[in-house]
């Protein structure tokens, strides 16, 4: 099981991702044929929330720049996670070549 | 997810940034000692702050029918101690804040507090407490991971319900109703987050076990296993 440890505990978040994707199903339109969209970000919700409880509460600042789109948005998204997944690559890659040069060079001294 | 910009009012959006303040300072301070006295261990600093870095972009589907993404401050603060993580998980807030009008920087003070503070510092306790009760390595860090995650978002539905008591129920039917919002929703990305930050550590006790002995993450013999 160890040996295999990783692997299954990266299926096990993957089977967490494809089972609300598969259990979700889009609502049918509301009479006004309006598409009800599902998978909403949670802070959006509770801004509904929000709006719910105090009708009269304004934001009372705005964001200094709105990514222009939801395009755009997703690559600043992607960027942000490319950025942290290739510093850990990087660090995956040397911490595995020095282990393997580690290796070779106790061979080297036992010989 | 994060409180969005403006939506918290005035008093407490200052309130919060005098909060996390001296935690920030203080996490900086931490950071800045260690590095000078192990600079070998930058490399993982730079782990932790990159697992954040990811974690904190993955927008996951949840079984509500709605999206959140998990924090990634769990390992940063088993690593490093809970201080540590604040002026990381300040950077990607204010990155997020800026660049992608997601949270806000009126609402950083309090998206750093239960981000990069409160979910840090519950993650290092849980981890010290399964350790002291005899759980082993890794469910220790599960548990630590995804109760820091969950307890994020538990503040966060604090802050909003504290800001936005209900009219007739007060703090106590406010709070119900945002954590019917980001609790439910947190469960399977705090469970990710959790089975995850296994994943790095198992690669981090195997490269890297004399740093993990030396911050007191793993004991003698399990490094030397």
């Amino acid at each position: 099981v160890k040996r295999y440890q990783n692997a299954l505990l990266l299926i096990g978040v993957l089977l967490l991702l494809a089972v609300p994707l598969w259990m979700v199903k889009s609502p049918v339109p509301g009479p006004d044929g309006k598409k009800i969209e599902i998978f909403r970000g949670s802070d959006d919700h509770a801004k509904d929330v929000i709006t719910a409880m105090a009708p009269e509460y304004k934001p009372w600042s705005k964001p200094l720049l709105e990514p222009p789109g939801g395009e755009i948005s997703s690559l600043f998204f992607a960027l942000q996670a490319a950025l942290g997944a290739g510093f850990i690559g990087y660090w995956y890659g040397c911490a595995k070549t020095r282990a393997k040069m580690n290796q070779t060079t106790h061979k080297d001294a036992e010989c | 997810m994060h409180i969005m910009e403006g939506f918290l009012p005035v008093k407490h959006a200052i309130g919060w940034s005098i909060a996390s303040t001296p935690f920030v300072a203080y996490g900086l301070y931490t950071i800045n000692k260690r590095i000078k006295e192990k600079p070998e261990q930058r490399m993982l600093l730079g782990v932790a702050a990159a697992f954040t870095f990811v974690l904190s972009a993955l927008k996951m589907p949840s079984v509500t029918g709605s999206c959140s993404h998990p924090t990634g401050t769990g390992l940063g603060a088993i690593l490093f101690g809970p201080a540590a993580m604040a002026p990381i998980g300040m950077v990607v807030l204010l990155f997020q804040a800026i660049l992608l009008a997601h949270g806000g920087l009126t609402t950083l003070g309090a998206n750093i507090f239960s981000m990069a503070i409160v979910g840090p510092f519950a993650a290092a306790a849980l981890f010290r407490v399964a350790r002291a009760a005899k759980v082993p390595f890794g469910p220790s860090i599960f548990l630590a991971a995804s109760g820091a995650d969950f307890l994020t978002y538990m503040t966060t539905a604090a802050q909003l319900a504290f800001a936005f008591p209900d009219p007739a129920g007060g703090f106590a039917a406010s709070f119900t109703k945002f954590s019917a919002v980001f609790a439910v929703t947190q469960i399977p990305m705090a469970i990710s987050e959790g089975l995850l930050t296994v994943v790095v550590m198992n690669a981090l006790i195997r490269f890297n076990p004399l740093e993990l002995k030396e911050m007191n993450v793993l004991t003698t013999s399990e490094a030397e296993a």
